[in-house]
């Protein structure tokens, strides 16, 4: 009899064990701990280029974590990238003139949805669409306008020494 | 020509092999439901497999995770990058050290019990005797065995990831500064639901394979001492083949 008690004691611990282990790393070792019974409303941007924006990558105000990207489209209407967002219920205080911009997280980060409020007195609502977007900046863009103005630049002086 | 007949030989013991195998884990799965309403065989079968298990996988498990810490900490400190340390422990131990070293330590020491404990039964007679009372011995003893196996190997791959992280954490915060907040939140921000759903889909393959060779070798070992011993050592050969293979071939899919 005290044999099976110890034997059903060790098993109830083990799976007990098990099973919190698993929750543990569920829970607190993925970023799921935000989306859940979490109430939320989605908002959707319009951008020109999206760049590297991933979904899941996450909607930041003031560098607090309020929402996701849920869900980037193709609009072939107009041409454009369309982010669907997903921001928690309790920020729901966000002025319909807001701006949004794609941001880098430091130099190799992974990049971001950054929201700037504007001043309106009206707030967003559920399914609204941001207005004012600002694309991703495209690093490889940056250098070859950097290169060519150098370049551009090189050329008139040259030019301008010819002259003389 | 003795070549070419010791080859065909080989070959046609390999398919006997592999063809006795899969006939043998598809009656081990037909018993196996029934097996699941005797509770009393499984509960018994899951503490001989997990709980008694727990000291040495929990042992490793802290110390995999402290090399981790250690080798991690030494690797990106050369990029500048310390504090990612706990994306590459967590994604590493989760996707891949969790579930893989516990199979191979499940195959060592629990994997090894059930071969020895089913051969000597073979050996002793035992397995003949409840067939002689019409007990089919597939059915009362593998199967439980299969089952605690099976349903041990994920909740152990589950206590080793977590006590790895934990021992990263150890050494890389508490012994080499990494700070503690960026080495929690960064693993947070990394690893996704979809990454520890891969580890615990490993470890259920990993155990549904290592339960079923350990239980095949235990019934189809030669009733002899020798022949136990051999089985035993084939148990965790193979089991650590399976293993290996496996990983490559669901990491390629799952990927």
């Amino acid at each position: 009899m005290t044999q099976t008690r110890a034997t059903e004691i060790g098993t109830g611990l083990f799976a007990l064990l098990g099973f919190a282990a698993l929750f543990f790393l569920v829970t607190q070792i993925t970023n799921r701990s935000i989306a859940w019974n979490e109430q939320s409303y989605r908002l959707s941007a319009r951008f020109d280029n999206v760049g590297g924006l991933k979904v899941g990558a996450p909607v930041s105000m003031g560098g607090v974590t309020i929402g996701r990207v849920e869900a980037i489209e193709f609009d072939s209407s107009d041409y454009k990238a369309v982010a669907r967002l997903r921001i928690q219920q309790r920020y729901s205080r966000i002025p319909n003139d807001s701006d949004v911009a794609i941001f880098t997280a430091g130099l190799l980060g992974g990049q971001y949805v950054g929201i700037t409020p504007g001043g309106a007195e009206t707030y967003f609502k559920d399914g609204d669409q941001i207005e004012l977007t600002q694309s991703a900046v495209v690093l490889e863009n940056l250098i070859s306008k950097f290169l060519f103005d150098k370049a551009g630049q090189e050329g008139a002086k040259k030019s301008e020494g010819a002259a003389k | 020509m003795s070549l070419v007949s010791e080859v065909v030989d080989n070959g046609r013991a390999v398919l006997v092999k592999s063809g006795s195998f899969t006939l043998f884990s598809l009656r081990l799965l037909r018993v196996t439901p029934a097996a699941l309403r005797r509770t009393r065989l499984v509960v018994d079968q899951v503490y001989n497999t997990g709980a008694l298990s727990l000291v040495i996988i929990m042992l490793s498990g802290l110390f995999v995770g402290m090399v981790l810490g250690l080798q991690g900490y030494d690797l990106l400190q050369r990029f500048g990058s310390t504090e990612s340390l706990g994306v590459a422990a967590g994604l590493a131990l989760l996707k891949e050290l969790g579930p893989v070293v516990t199979a191979l330590l499940f195959a060592g020491r629990a994997g090894t019990a059930l071969t020895s404990e089913i051969g000597l039964m073979g050996a002793t007679d035992q397995l003949s005797a409840m067939e002689m009372m019409a007990v089919d011995p597939v059915r009362r003893v593998c199967a439980p065995r299969f089952l605690g196996g099976v349903i041990a190997m994920p909740l152990l791959a589950g206590i080793f990831s977590m006590v790895g992280i934990f021992g990263a954490q150890l050494v890389g915060v508490t012994l080499m500064g990494v700070d503690a907040g960026q080495f929690w939140s960064q693993m947070r921000g990394a690893v996704e639901l979809r990454d520890v759903n891969q580890g615990i889909l490993k470890s259920c393959v990993f155990g549904l394979a290592c339960s079923a060779i350990a239980v095949y070798e235990g019934y189809h070992a030669a009733p002899t001492a020798e022949g136990v011993g051999r089985a035993t050592t084939r148990t965790v050969v193979s089991s650590s083949v399976a293993v290996l293979v496996l990983d490559y071939m669901l990491t390629a899919v799952l990927l």
